[in-house]
């Protein structure tokens, strides 16, 4: 197969080679999305738009001097501000730490190489509330930004150092080695030549983690960082105001917003082409020390703490229960149901979005794939609401049925799927479907043979994120689950409000475990495909 | 890649999609069926199952009604609750503060119960319109670290707390109902402008802001905090899980009178759709009855509310905390409560 060289030329459409050598980043500029897939995006993005639907209805009902009231308290604009510094500064800290752990754990003979990638996938298995407990028991002062900050980097690092470790898999280190041969040191050569291609990995993994750090709302109620999602639970929790919470929820969706916009201009796709894998380079023993810590930060961080402390505080309960174990059984089942369940799911709806934005441009598609990842940001309550407003008007006889809460996940979730999806979608050289087709295959056999096999990985990388996500979810399930079933995250909360640390412990190692099988699975998802271009 | 072939897939997804859409929002015609007693119901529970499911389970033995539990925290299920309005499954709703009680009962939800129960506990704990019933008490105290601090090294009344003595050292949840409900209590007994004085001051002493009660309760008991503003009854469950004797955090009853001392309630009220439900009253009739206030009385250590049932041992009296100047229904008026917390910059 005849393959462009990366970075040459630009992108091509249906009709063959059209370079556009100013805008490379700017694929099929101009040309209008099928109708078809314009329609199936935007019914997505409609899903997605339900709990944004709900906060402007519940918000005007409050009327604009209400509104303006909320928006005007002392607190409020403190409240943003943490929320932005708090989001800023953790995707900051992840974007660097886990584009450095990825190259480090691709780029450098490490022992164990596979071992070490598949700890440093194992944060995203602890839900943020269970990092914070486990840190405040052995360290019960914590409090504030820093510890917010830092604890908030650790469980969100995976959703860079994953996507950026399997891009470099795939990126060609050719020309690395030119620019070192041109004189660069190794981080100019990097930058100037590995970088552009993994970039779009990372910056869609950094937007996950500012919209994670943004709806959060576990890990700063437990570090008293009050940031707005604080601010909308306590409006519904004192006043039941859902009007006031309807508000600040909105000011979230604003920031949230910016957030992606920003991303969107980070962002800039560069269609791999060829592409071989570098072999990993042996270093000194002396430089493998100095840099293992930087790979072993976020799981030490982010797991082995936090588990350290539970374990203290199971150790601590006078009063070890017996374990129910078909009951424990039961919310195994039912959590790995429900997530499977939701990543379909969001897969399905993703999928439209993340085709529309990975080929095409315009005031549309972006605003689609904004609102596309929406859910991301409210917190769960708010998406949780959202869909008891949705259902009961639309669908009343679904009401707290299981449909209606794989539907909340896949609309909390979906954006974990769109940026990975589009990113490998994005990747497949469009010049390889041209060739197809040119070969009397139609549009949907030139994308069923080609497109998909290429896109599977990040296919499956989306589904993983949102199962792990579903795992963990609480506020959402605690409204929309049927009466009567539990996942595992319910039922640790059911015991940790009552103190019963001994009866929560199987719970929490439980869901941690159940988690971490997807996680370990997502880290060893090999961009294959693109291996063997 | 042409990606107008993903249309087979996408128009699939549409079209079940417009299915769902299409329905018009119905009104307020989404009523449940005619209530019947059909021998079950189903109860929303504010208060927690490990706490709640033993005494259900007993109500089901004693009169083979079955009750469907859903198990969520207060403010959600509240919130929850408003948001279902009339086409709520729910026909009961347990709740753990007064608040949520008041806010649907704001909202309507709640059918008038029946005299014999509404009477069933003293006026100053229950609503004044038979909407919900006090179902137990609870106290607020300060818990304090017994490790650095004795009893009377604390202040008696809330006024103490709020002294230049006490900068930086007094957690506190403001955006938590309980304490809105302290805040209200302060504005009655002393007044618009003495409430706003005390918010002001404890504003600019540096507090140590929290979320709810239970992580102040833990930081107290970890060494974090020395003292803070909780109900009593989260004391006892911490002690229940650790022993009484490993306890580092201790509880300090305020003067009787005192706003820091009011006695707060849980409830429970009937909603609207479930009105003439002879199961779902059954049940209420039952948590006033004397086997279920003892049980609260000796598993959750809180104040019976029908009166002729003895206090949890080793807790005051419930007289000897009852300000005679305050009736809870005085405390609904939130809304000011929340300005004047906003203005001191607590929340």
């Amino acid at each position: 197969m005849t393959i462009a060289p990366p970075l040459a030329d630009g992108v091509p459409d249906a009709r063959g080679p059209l370079v556009e050598p100013a805008h490379p980043a700017r694929p099929t500029a101009g040309r209008r999305p099928p109708l078809a897939l314009l329609v199936a995006a935007s019914v997505a993005a409609a899903a997605a738009a339900i709990p944004l639907v709900y906060l402007v209805v519940r918000a005007a009902e409050a009327g604009l001097p209400t509104v303006i009231a909320t928006l005007s308290r002392g607190r409020v604009l403190e409240y943003a501000a943490n929320s932005l510094a708090l989001a800023a500064a953790t995707t900051a800290t992840a974007l660097v730490l886990g584009t450095a752990v990825a190259v480090v754990l691709t780029r450098v003979r490490v022992p164990f190489a596979r071992a070490w990638l598949l700890i440093s996938a194992l944060p995203l298995a602890v839900p943020s509330y269970l990092a914070g407990y486990g840190w405040l028991v052995l360290a019960p002062g914590l409090n504030g930004f820093v510890p917010s900050w830092l604890l908030l980097t650790a469980v969100t690092v995976p959703y860079v150092t994953l996507p950026v470790a399997a891009a470099l898999r795939g990126a060609s280190g050719d020309l690395e080695g030119v620019a070192r041969t041109l004189g660069r040191g190794p981080f100019r050569a990097f930058l100037v030549a590995t970088w552009p291609t993994v970039r779009p990995a990372a910056i869609a993994g950094s937007l996950l983690v500012a919209l994670y750090a943004l709806s959060d709302f576990g890990l700063v109620a437990m570090m008293r960082y009050p940031t707005l999602t604080w601010g909308i639970n306590a409006a519904y929790s004192a006043s039941f105001d859902r009007a006031q919470a309807a508000t600040l929820a909105l000011l979230l969706v604003v920031l949230a917003l910016v957030v992606v916009a920003g991303e969107r201009t980070a962002r800039r796709q560069v269609p791999r082409a060829a592409a071989r894998a570098v072999a990993p380079r042996a270093v000194g023993r002396g430089m493998l020390v100095s840099l293992l810590p930087v790979v072993a930060a976020a799981p030490l961080l982010g797991v082995g703490v936090p588990l350290l402390g539970l374990l203290l505080r199971l150790l601590d309960a006078a009063t070890l229960r017996t374990i129910d174990v078909s009951r424990l059984l039961e919310a195994v089942g039912a959590t790995v149901g429900v997530a499977a369940a939701a990543a379909a799911l969001a897969l399905v709806l993703a999928l439209p979005i993340a085709a529309l934005a990975a080929r095409y441009r315009g005031r549309l598609v972006t605003a689609i794939e904004s609102v596309g990842y929406l859910g991301h940001a409210l917190p769960g309550i708010v998406v949780g609401l959202s869909l008891v407003f949705f259902a009961l008007a639309v669908v009343p006889a679904l009401y707290q049925s299981l449909v209606v809460l794989v539907f909340a996940y896949a609309v909390l979730f979906m954006p974990k799927a769109i940026g990975t999806v589009r990113a490998g979608l994005g990747d497949v050289p469009p010049r390889l479907v041209s060739v197809a087709r040119t070969l009397g295959l139609s549009p949907l056999q030139a994308w069923w043979r080609v497109t998909v096999p290429l896109a599977l990985p990040s296919l499956g990388v989306g589904a993983l994120l949102v199962a792990i996500a579903t795992m963990k979810e609480l506020p959402a399930t605690l409204l929309l689950r049927p009466t009567g079933v539990q996942t595992l995250a319910t039922e640790l909360w059911n015991r940790t409000v009552v103190f019963e640390f001994g009866a929560a412990a199987p719970y929490a190692a439980l869901l941690v475990l159940i988690a971490a099988v997807p996680a370990m699975v997502l880290s060893g998802v090999r961009s294959a495909a693109k291996e063997e271009l | 890649m042409r990606a107008s072939s993903l249309s087979l897939p996408a128009i699939a997804t549409v079209g079940l999609l417009l299915a769902g859409c299409s329905a018009p929002a119905p009104a307020e015609t989404d009523l449940p069926a005619e209530p019947v007693a059909d021998g079950s119901f189903t109860l929303y529970s504010g208060r927690d199952e490990e706490l709640v499911q033993p005494l259900i389970d007993q109500f089901t033995a004693e009169t083979g009604i079955e009750v469907e539990v859903r198990y969520g925290n207060t403010a959600e299920l509240g919130a929850l609750l408003l948001e279902e309005g009339p086409a709520s499954p729910a026909d009961v709703f347990l709740s753990q503060d007064a608040g949520a009680l008041g806010a649907l009962s704001r909202a309507g939800l709640f059918t008038t119960l029946p005299a014999e129960i509404a009477d069933a506990v003293p006026a100053v704990f229950t609503s004044t319109d038979g909407s919900w019933v006090g179902v137990t008490g609870r106290a607020r105290v300060v818990v304090y670290d017994g490790e650095r601090l004795t009893a009377d090294e604390l202040p008696d009344t809330i006024d103490g707390y709020v002294t230049e003595e006490w900068n930086g050292r007094l957690a506190v949840a403001p955006t938590n109902a309980s304490f809105q409900s302290f805040v209200t209590a302060l504005r009655v007994l002393e007044g618009e402008e003495e409430a706003a004085a005390w918010a002001q001051a404890l504003a600019g002493n540096s507090p140590q802001i929290f979320e709810g009660n239970t992580p102040i309760l833990t930081a107290v008991n970890d060494g974090a905090v020395e003292a803070g503003l909780i109900n009593h009854y989260y004391w006892f469950r911490a002690a229940s899980e650790v022993g009484v004797e490993n306890m580092r955090a201790q509880l300090k009853y305020l003067t009787a009178g005192d706003a820091g001392s009011i006695v707060n309630v849980t409830g429970a009220g009937i909603l609207a759709g479930a009105e003439g439900d002879a199961d779902a009253l059954e049940f209420v009739r039952y948590l006033v009855s004397e086997a279920a206030q003892t049980y609260f009385v000796e598993q959750t250590f809180e104040y019976p509310l029908v009166p002729g049932i003895a206090a949890p041992e080793g807790l005051p009296s419930l007289e000897s905390l009852l300000n005679p100047q305050l009736d809870l229904s005085d405390l609904d008026d939130l809304a000011t409560t929340q300005q004047l917390l906003a203005d001191a910059g607590l929340i």
